[in-house]
């Protein structure tokens, strides 16, 4: 995550020392991302290093004051004229966890889903009920408006979670339903192949029987032909 | 949430629904039970086919079970005469169907007046509480339109200022943010909150997460049962404390 840039961002509307830099950090993200001091330090001793800050002085404690440098203010007008990356995404947990559940033993990886899904509308729903606490944000805080972004970039997020979950799970029940259909067909042929003894092999692949019949319809058999949508 | 063990507005008991019978037989519901108290959103997630909507209309009076017990502000809608359901769904259920039901020969602003009419207020009245009802939904310029007149958004909106003019006590929605955009979704959204948050007791079929994370709890169904259900976080704070002050 790029402290180095929002530090940058915040020395540009003037000198700022350490300190102030890590409560303003926060308020602006409503401390979704908490910084420790050692954070910011570390962060402004490289940017030092790297000539995007220089000190300016320091207050009668010995903290030094902190000014953003001709190269910083271009480094930050890269940043925010440049996408995010997507495409070397960090390591996901849960696709790992996920990954590994198909076809574990012991595992139904449905109660796997339905747990994160648990956790993540839950998680949803706390962010909602601080959003509707933020709504009345004055429009010239910037703090709250920054609050607001974020807080819906989570909810945003975990919504997406949310409905790859569902995406899954869809996913698996539809495969499993052709699992046993493609299981049905083997026995069926088995017992066609028992019946006819002794006349050999034809490993004919016969069509599949197109309505397996005696069969309730699950309603689970509906999942995963897509979302009934209201026009 | 329920503050003093009040009394549910809606309460379904072991309530079943077989649909067909025989070769064709869908159990649509198996068993559910289900409370939901007067200042509570509950919110039903789950696959297509799990038996959502068929659980709405049946808590909305609409389709009876094959077994168990609806019971809307006391009275149990199983053993209710038609008359007694009819005028419960007139005076203390709002509903939003998934495909919006407006009446093709009324204006938006008859659709929403219709209820309170035939439940005895005067034409007159009805119509003023409609054009309010519009106007919360900020359709009031649209009140002499008809449905075709209408973008699906705007019907949907119609239909929910229906479900939600007079003094509701049960609102049920099925999938009420289907025709919408995700902002003017997220109005209805905090309409109906606030109608819960005033008393009201809500129902809402979404397929949607972010709208479902508006509801105090949110069930997932599949397959006809309830298989989970999630309640928000009692604590306050859920990114840091900090956070949570603000
Ligand atoms: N009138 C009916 N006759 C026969 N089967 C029905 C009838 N109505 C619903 N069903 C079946 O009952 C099951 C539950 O249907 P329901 O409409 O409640 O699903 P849902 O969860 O609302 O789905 P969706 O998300 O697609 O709206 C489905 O398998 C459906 O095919
Ligand atoms: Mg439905």
């Amino acid at each position: 995550m790029s402290i180095r840039h929002g530090l940058l961002a915040l020395l540009e509307s003037g000198p700022r020392y350490g300190s102030q830099l890590r409560t303003e950090f926060e308020s602006r993200t409503g401390a979704t991302w908490p910084l420790n001091v050692g954070q910011v330090y570390t962060t402004l001793n490289r940017l030092e290093r790297d000539g995007m800050v220089v000190q300016d002085g320091e207050d009668d404690a010995g903290h030094a004051l902190y000014v953003i440098t001709d190269a910083g203010r271009e480094e930050l007008r890269n940043w925010f004229r440049s996408p995010v990356d997507r495409r070397s995404p960090p390591r996901d947990e849960l696709a790992i966890k996920l990954a590994m559940a198909v076809g574990a033993p012991g595992i139904d990886i449905r109660d796997v889903i339905q747990s994160q899904r648990h956790h993540t509308v839950q998680a949803m729903q706390d962010y909602t009920r601080l959003k509707a606490q933020a709504t009345d944000v004055s429009p010239d805080n910037r703090d709250d408006v920054a609050w607001l972004l974020v807080l819906e970039q989570l909810i945003f997020q975990t919504e997406a979670e949310a409905r790859w979950l569902d995406h899954c799970e869809a996913r698996l029940v539809r495969l499993s339903l052709m699992n046993t259909q493609k299981e049905k067909q083997r026995r069926k042929e088995q017992e066609g192949a028992a019946d006819a003894a002794g006349d050999g092999t034809d490993g004919q692949i016969r069509p599949a029987d197109p309505a397996p019949t005696g069969e309730k319809p699950s309603p689970a058999s509906r999942v995963g032909l897509g979302r009934s949508r209201s026009r | 949430m329920p503050d003093q063990a009040p009394h549910p507005v809606l309460q379904l008991k072991d309530l079943t629904r077989v649909h067909g019978s025989g070769a064709t037989e869908v159990h649509a519901l198996r068993g559910i039970n289900l409370d939901v108290f007067p200042g509570e959103l509950v919110a039903v997630m789950g696959p297509s086919g799990s038996g959502k909507s068929t659980l709405l209309t049946i808590a909305g009076g609409l389709d009876t079970p094959t077994s168990g017990q609806v019971i809307v502000e006391n009275t149990d809608l199983t053993t209710a005469d038609r008359k007694q359901i009819a005028a419960l769904r007139r005076r203390s259920i709002g509903y939003v169907f998934q495909d919006y039901n407006l009446i093709p020969a009324l204006t938006a602003a008859e659709n929403v007046a219709l209820p309170r009419e035939l439940d005895g207020t005067s034409a007159r009245k009805a119509r003023t509480e409609a054009v309010a009802a519009l106007r919360e939904m900020d359709l009031d310029s649209l009140a002499d339109r008809f449905p075709d007149e209408m973008s699906g958004g705007q019907q949907q909106r119609v239909a929910i200022a229906r479900a939600l003019v007079g003094d509701r006590r049960l609102v049920l929605a099925d999938e009420p943010t289907g025709a919408l955009d995700s902002e003017t979704g997220e109005s209805v959204l905090a309409l109906l909150r606030s109608r819960c948050d005033a008393g009201a007791a809500g129902v809402l079929v979404t397929h949607e997460p972010r709208f479902a994370a508006w509801a105090d709890r949110v069930v997932f169904l599949r397959d006809g049962a309830v298989v989970d259900q999630t309640l928000r976080s009692q604590a306050d704070s859920l990114l840091t404390g900090q956070a949570a002050e603000r």
